[in-house]
C-alpha cells in the first residue's frame, strides 16, 4: 500500500516538473510554473520520507531544514549580477551529492554481499526474505539483495557513470564559479598536453569501469573519481569567458544526467525522469546558445575557440572619444534609441542607472528599446534578468532577430559594456575567430556610442572594428558613472 | 579696390558685353566678381549698361575698377577674353579672332553653325553647360546654379497664379486645405522646387526615373512617388548624373501613376530633361483635363518642347477647364540679380581654373578634365564632344541584392522538399534510436528495460518542452532546472536509513547539500520572475 502511494506521488511529481519547465515559455505563466516545481519537489520528498525503508526521517528533516535556511539566506542576499556564479555554485552541490550517493550505493553493495555470504543456507526463499528484512538493510539494500548477477553488473555500471558525471560536474562547476566570480582568471587555459590529458583521464576512467565491474573493488572507483574530477577541472579551465553561458547550461545538463544515472542504480523512476528532463533541457539550451554564436557544439564542450585560418583584417582609423555632454546632445535630438547591454553593464552594476535613463528618455517621448544578443552576459538570458531587476518593462526588451532590421532607422545606439556581440568582423572578416556568428548590426544606426572602460578587447580577445567606424564614438569610463553623468545632463 | 591696372595695355582683359537677346537681364560679371578677377591678374571691361537689368549700375562697376566701354563692337575688339550668358549670335561670333577666348552658354550639341564659325575664327570657346558634373567642378556648374534659381522661381510663379494658400490653415473664417504639389524630375531644379514648396507648407510629391534620388527627395521633405514597376533602371551614375531614356513599359507605368495623381494635385512642376534631346512628354492633355480648375502647371522644360504638349514657350496660357500652364523659359533672368551673382561666380571660378599661376595669363590645359570637357573649339579645331572624363563623376551605386521572389509553385516545391528532408531525418533518427533500444532490450534484463523506457520518454519530453521556452527566460529556466536537479535528494533519503555509519554520514551530507539547492534554486527563480513586468 505504502509503496503504491509513493509511486503515485512520484507520477504526480513528474507531471508537475514537466509543467514547471514547459510553463517557462512565457513571463506570466513562468510565475505559476515555479510553484509547480516547488509542489512537485515537496511531494517527492514527502513521499520518499514516508515511503518504504526511509529511516532517520527526523534527521533528514532537520538536515533539509538546515540546508533550506542556508539556501534561503543565500538566495535572498545574492545580487542579480552574481546570478551566474550562484547557479554554477549550486550545480557543484548537486554534482557532489551525486558522487556521495554513488559511493553509498557502492558501499551498500559491498555490505549486502557480505550479509548474503553469511546467510544461513537452510532457508527457503520466503524465509530468506524475512531474514534479510531482519538484517536491517533498508530499502535499497533489500533491492540489491534481490538482484541477479547481470543486474548487479548493470547496477555497477550505472553508479559508476553517476559518480563519473557527478565528479565532472562538481569540479567543473567549482571552476565555472571561480571564473564567473572573478576568482579564477577567465581566459582559456590549458595544461601542456591539452586535449590529450582529457582523453587520457577518460581512458583511465574507462579502464576503471571494466576493472570495477569485474572486481567490485573500491580502488578503481576511487581512481576514476580522481580522473573525473581532473576532467571537470581541465575542461572548464580550457573554456574562455565568452563561452560561459554555454558552459553553465552544459553543467546544468550534466547534473541532470548524473541524477538520472543515480536513479538507474537506485531503481528510482522519479530520479530518472527528472534527471533526464534536466539533462535534456540543459543540452538543448547549450545547443541553442551555440547556434546563436555560430559555434560548433562539440568544439565549445571540448574547450574554447578553434584556431583562426588566417591573419585578421587590418583595422584602419582611430577610436574617437566623446564626453557625456556630446552623448546627451545626440540623445536629445534622437527619436529612436536602442540600448545594447552586455556583461560590462552587469560588472558595473549599471542596470538601475540604465533603467533611469530609459525612463527619462521615454518620458520625453522617444522610442527606447533594448537589443539583447542571445549570448550577452555570462548566462543565457542574463541581461533580461538584470533589466527586469531594474524594472525595465520586458516588452521593450527585444531579441536579436526582432530588432536587427531596425538599426538602419535608429538614431542613436548606446552600447553598454558589450563587445563581441556587436563586432562587425563577424560579418566582414572571414578570418576572424568569431566569423559567422550572428551579431547585432549596430553600426547601421546613425550614431553609435560605446560605453567602455578602456581600449581593451572583449572576452574573446579580438579587435572590434566597430570602435573605429565613422559613426562610432567611444564614451570611456565606468558604465554606471557614465550613465549617471548622462542622466544629469538630460533634464 | 580701384587699382587702375587696366591702364597698362599689356594686361589680359576680360570683357563682358550687354546681352543682346531681348528680355535677358543677366550679366556675366558683377562688381564683386570683377574684384576677384582682378586679383587673378586680369583687367576688366564692361559694356555700358550691361548690368542694368540686374540692378548693377555702371558707377558700381567703375567703383570696382572696371573700365566702361561705350559699344559692344569696341568691347569685343579690346577684350582678350569675353564672358557672356546667352548663346552668342553670328554677329558676335564674327567678332572673334585667333587669340580671343569666349566663355558662355553655347549649346554645342545643337549649334553646329556656331561651332564651325568659331572654329574658322580660330578662337577658343568654353561652353559653360559642358562643365562635367564632378565634385571639383561644382563651383563652376552654371547649369546647376541656374536650375536652382529656376526651381525656386517656378514655385513662386506657380504660387503667383494659384488662388490658394500653400499651407493648410484653420482660421476663424474657415479651413484651408494645404496645396498639393507634384514635382516631376528631381534634378537640381526639381530639388530646389521641392525645397521651396515644402518650406511654403505645401504637401509635396516628387517623381524621378532614377530611383536612387528617392533618398534626396525624402531628405527635402517630399514624398517620393514609387511606381509599381520592376525594371533594372539604369543607374544615373553611369550617365554623368543625368536621366536617360526609359523603356516604353516604364513610361506607361509612369503615365498611369500621373493619371492617378492628376485630379488630386493643385500644382505640377515638370523639370524632366534628357541631355541633347527633346523634352519627354509626361503630362498629357487628358491629365490636364483631369485637373481641378485653378490648378497651375509650370513647365520648366518649355525651351526644349515642354513636358506638357499644351505648353507654349515663353507664355502663360489658361486652358478651357481653367488650368494655368506657364511656359516661361527665362526664370533665371526673372531673378537677374541673384542669377547674375551666381553665374558671375561660376565664371570667376572657371577663370581661376584657367589661370593656375594667378598671373593674368590664360592657360587652356587640355589635360584637365574640367577644362577639356567644357572647351568646344580650340586652336582652329572643334573639340566637341569631349572624351569621357578620367574620373568617374559619381560612385556607381552598389546593387543591393534582393532575395529572389519565389513563385508559389517554387515555394511549394521547396516546402515539399523541406518536408521530405525532415521526414527523412526523423525517420533515420527514429530507426537508429529504435534499433539501439531494441538491441539493448535483447541483452539487458527486464528490470533495467523498465527504467530505461522511462528514461527515454523523459528525455523526449524534455526536448519537446524546452524548445518552447522564450529566450529571455533562459536564466530562470536554468535556475529552475538547477533546483529540480536536487531531486538527487531522493537517492540520499533512500540511503540514509542504512545500517552502515559511513553511508549515513555521506547520505546526510548529500541531503544537506540538496536542501540548500532546493530552497536556494526555487527562491532565486521566484525572485527573478517577480521582476519581469510589462510596461
Amino acid at each position: 500500500m505504502e509503496f503504491g502511494f509513493t509511486t503515485a506521488a512520484y507520477v504526480v511529481a513528474a507531471v508537475l516538473f514537466i509543467l514547471s519547465l514547459g510553463g517557462l515559455s512565457g513571463q506570466e505563466s513562468a510565475k505559476r510554473a515555479v510553484w509547480y516545481g516547488i509542489v512537485g519537489m515537496g511531494l517527492a520528498v514527502f513521499a520518499t520520507l514516508i515511503g518504504p525503508g526511509a529511516g532517520l526521517w527526523l534527521l533528514s528533516i532537520v538536515l533539509i531544514a538546515a540546508g533550506g535556511i542556508i539556501g534561503f539566506y543565500v538566495a535572498k542576499r545574492v545580487q542579480m549580477t552574481e546570478m551566474p556564479q550562484l547557479v554554477a555554485a549550486m550545480h557543484s552541490l548537486v554534482g557532489l551529492a551525486a558522487v556521495f550517493v554513488g559511493y553509498n550505493a557502492h558501499l551498500e553493495i559491498g555490505r549486502v554481499a557480505e550479509i548474503m555470504a553469511n546467510a544461513p543456507t537452510s532457508l527457503t526463499a520466503a524465509g530468506m526474505a524475512v531474514w534479510l528484512h531482519e538484517q536491517g538493510l533498508g530499502t535499497f539494500g533489500e533491492l540489491i539483495s534481490h538482484k541477479t548477477n547481470v543486474e548487479l553488473n548493470i547496477l555497477q555500471v550505472e553508479l559508476f557513470l553517476g559518480v563519473f558525471i557527478g565528479a565532472v560536474t562538481f569540479t567543473g562547476s567549482v571552476i565555472a564559479y571561480g571564473k564567473l566570480a572573478g576568482k579564477v582568471n577567465s581566459a582559456a587555459k590549458k595544461l601542456p598536453g591539452g586535449h590529450a590529458l582529457n582523453a587520457g583521464a577518460a581512458i583511465i576512467s574507462l579502464i576503471g569501469l571494466f576493472w570495477y565491474v569485474n572486481t567490485g573493488g573500491l580502488l578503481p572507483l576511487a581512481i576514476m573519481t580522481v580522473a573525473a574530477l581532473f576532467i571537470g577541472y581541465h575542461l572548464i579551465m580550457g573554456i574562455g569567458g565568452a563561452d560561459m553561458p554555454v558552459v553553465v547550461s552544459m553543467l546544468n545538463s550534466y547534473s541532470g544526467w548524473a541524477a538520472a544515472a543515480i536513479g538507474f542504480s537506485l531503481g528510482n523512476d522519479l530520479l530518472i525522469v527528472v534527471g533526464a528532463l534536466v539533462g535534456s533541457s540543459g543540452a538543448i539550451l547549450s545547443y541553442i546558445m551555440c547556434k546563436a554564436m555560430n559555434r560548433s557544439f562539440i568544439s565549445v564542450i571540448l574547450g574554447g575557440f578553434g584556431g583562426t585560418s588566417g591573419p585578421a583584417m587590418e583595422i584602419e582609423g582611430e577610436q574617437k572619444a566623446i564626453e557625456a555632454d556630446g552623448v546627451a546632445q545626440s540623445l536629445k535630438e534622437a527619436d529612436s534609441v536602442v540600448i545594447v547591454p552586455g556583461y560590462g553593464m552587469a560588472v558595473a552594476q549599471a542596470q538601475n542607472a540604465v533603467s533611469d535613463l530609459t525612463k527619462k528618455l521615454r518620458a520625453q517621448g522617444k522610442n527606447v528599446r533594448f537589443a539583447i544578443h542571445p549570448v550577452a552576459g555570462r548566462l543565457p538570458g542574463h541581461m533580461n534578468v538584470l533589466l527586469a531587476e531594474a524594472k525595465v518593462p520586458y516588452d521593450i526588451v527585444l531579441e536579436m532577430e526582432e530588432i536587427n532590421d531596425d538599426f538602419p532607422d535608429t538614431d542613436v545606439v548606446i552600447v553598454i559594456g558589450s563587445n563581441d556581440i556587436v563586432n562587425p568582423a563577424a560579418q566582414e572578416d572571414p578570418n576572424s575567430p568569431i566569423a559567422g556568428m550572428p551579431v547585432l548590426e549596430v553600426w547601421k544606426a546613425k550614431d553609435v556610442f560605446v560605453s567602455k572602460r578602456g581600449q581593451g578587447t572583449g572576452y574573446s580577445g579580438i579587435e572590434n572594428p566597430l570602435f573605429y567606424k565613422e559613426n562610432t564614438r567611444m564614451f570611456y569610463g565606468d558604465a554606471k558613472d557614465s550613465v549617471t553623468a548622462l542622466l544629469a545632463l538630460l533634464d | 579696390m580701384s587699382r587702375c591696372q587696366w591702364e597698362k595695355d599689356d594686361n589680359v582683359k576680360i570683357g563682358v558685353p550687354k546681352e543682346t537677346i531681348a528680355g535677358e537681364n543677366r550679366v556675366a560679371m558683377t562688381p564683386e566678381s570683377a574684384g576677384m578677377l582682378q586679383k587673378l591678374g586680369y583687367d576688366c571691361l564692361i559694356e555700358t549698361k550691361a548690368g542694368e537689368g540686374a540692378d548693377f549700375a555702371d558707377s558700381d562697376y567703375e567703383a570696382a575698377g572696371v573700365k566702361i566701354v561705350k559699344t559692344a563692337a569696341a568691347l569685343w575688339k579690346e577684350a582678350d577674353i569675353i564672358a557672356k550668358v546667352r548663346i552668342p549670335t553670328d554677329t558676335e561670333l564674327k567678332r572673334l579672332t585667333k587669340d580671343k577666348t569666349l566663355i558662355t552658354f553655347f549649346n554645342p550639341g545643337g549649334n553646329e553653325e556656331g561651332l564651325e564659325l568659331a572654329k574658322s575664327k580660330g578662337a577658343t570657346v568654353i561652353a559653360m553647360e559642358m562643365v562635367p558634373r564632378i565634385s571639383r567642378a561644382q563651383k563652376m556648374d552654371a547649369l546647376s546654379s541656374m536650375a536652382n534659381i529656376a526651381g525656386y522661381r517656378a514655385v513662386i510663379e506657380a504660387g503667383n497664379n494659384f488662388g490658394r494658400f500653400f499651407t493648410g490653415q484653420v482660421t476663424a473664417a474657415g479651413k484651408v486645405p494645404p496645396a498639393k504639389v507634384l514635382v516631376v524630375g528631381a534634378g537640381v531644379a526639381g530639388l530646389a522646387a521641392i525645397g521651396t514648396s515644402t518650406s511654403l507648407g505645401a504637401i509635396t510629391y516628387a517623381f524621378d526615373v532614377r530611383p536612387e534620388v528617392a533618398e534626396q527627395v525624402e531628405s527635402m521633405g517630399a514624398e517620393f512617388v514609387y511606381l509599381d514597376f520592376e525594371e533594372e533602371q539604369e543607374d544615373g551614375a553611369s550617365t554623368g548624373g543625368y536621366a536617360s531614356v526609359s523603356s516604353p513599359e516604364f513610361r506607361e507605368a509612369q503615365l498611369a501613376k500621373f493619371r492617378e495623381l492628376a485630379p488630386e494635385v493643385d500644382i505640377v512642376i515638370t523639370t524632366a530633361l534628357i541631355p541633347n534631346r527633346e523634352a519627354p512628354e509626361l503630362w498629357t492633355e487628358d491629365m490636364v483635363a483631369a485637373m481641378k480648375p485653378g490648378s497651375v502647371i509650370v513647365d520648366l522644360a518649355a525651351e526644349k518642347g515642354g513636358n506638357c504638349k499644351l505648353t507654349v514657350p515663353d507664355e502663360k496660357i489658361v486652358t478651357k477647364n481653367g488650368v494655368t500652364i506657364i511656359g516661361y523659359t527665362d526664370f533665371p533672368s526673372r531673378m537677374a540679380t541673384q542669377s547674375s551673382t551666381l553665374y558671375s561666380n561660376n565664371i570667376r571660378h572657371m577663370m581661376t581654373d584657367l589661370t593656375p599661376e594667378k598671373d593674368g595669363k590664360i592657360n587652356v590645359n587640355m589635360e584637365d578634365d574640367v577644362i577639356r570637357g567644357s572647351t568646344v573649339t580650340h586652336k582652329g579645331e572643334i573639340t566637341f564632344p569631349p572624351p569621357p572624363p578620367k574620373t568617374q563623376a559619381i560612385a556607381a551605386q552598389k546593387k543591393t541584392e534582393k532575395p529572389k521572389e519565389l513563385t508559389p509553385e517554387e515555394k511549394r516545391a521547396q516546402e515539399v522538399a523541406a518536408f521530405k528532408q525532415q521526414t527523412k531525418t526523423q525517420a533515420t533518427l527514429l530507426a537508429v534510436g529504435g534499433g539501439l533500444i531494441l538491441l539493448a532490450g535483447l541483452f539487458a534484463p527486464a528490470s533495467f528495460m523498465q527504467h530505461f523506457i522511462v528514461f527515454v520518454l523523459a528525455v523526449f519530453v524534455g526536448f519537446q518542452v524546452i524548445w518552447g521556452v522564450s529566450h529571455s527566460l533562459h536564466t530562470p529556466l536554468m535556475a529552475v532546472t538547477n533546483a529540480i536537479s536536487s531531486i538527487i535528494i531522493l537517492g540520499a533519503l533512500m540511503q540514509i536509513g542504512s545500517g552502515s555509519f559511513l553511508v549515513i554520514v555521506l547520505a546526510a551530507v548529500s541531503v544537506f547539500m540538496a536542501g540548500i539547492n532546493i530552497f536556494g534554486g526555487f527562491l532565486v527563480t521566484r525572485r527573478m520572475l517577480a521582476m519581469f513586468q510589462k510596461s
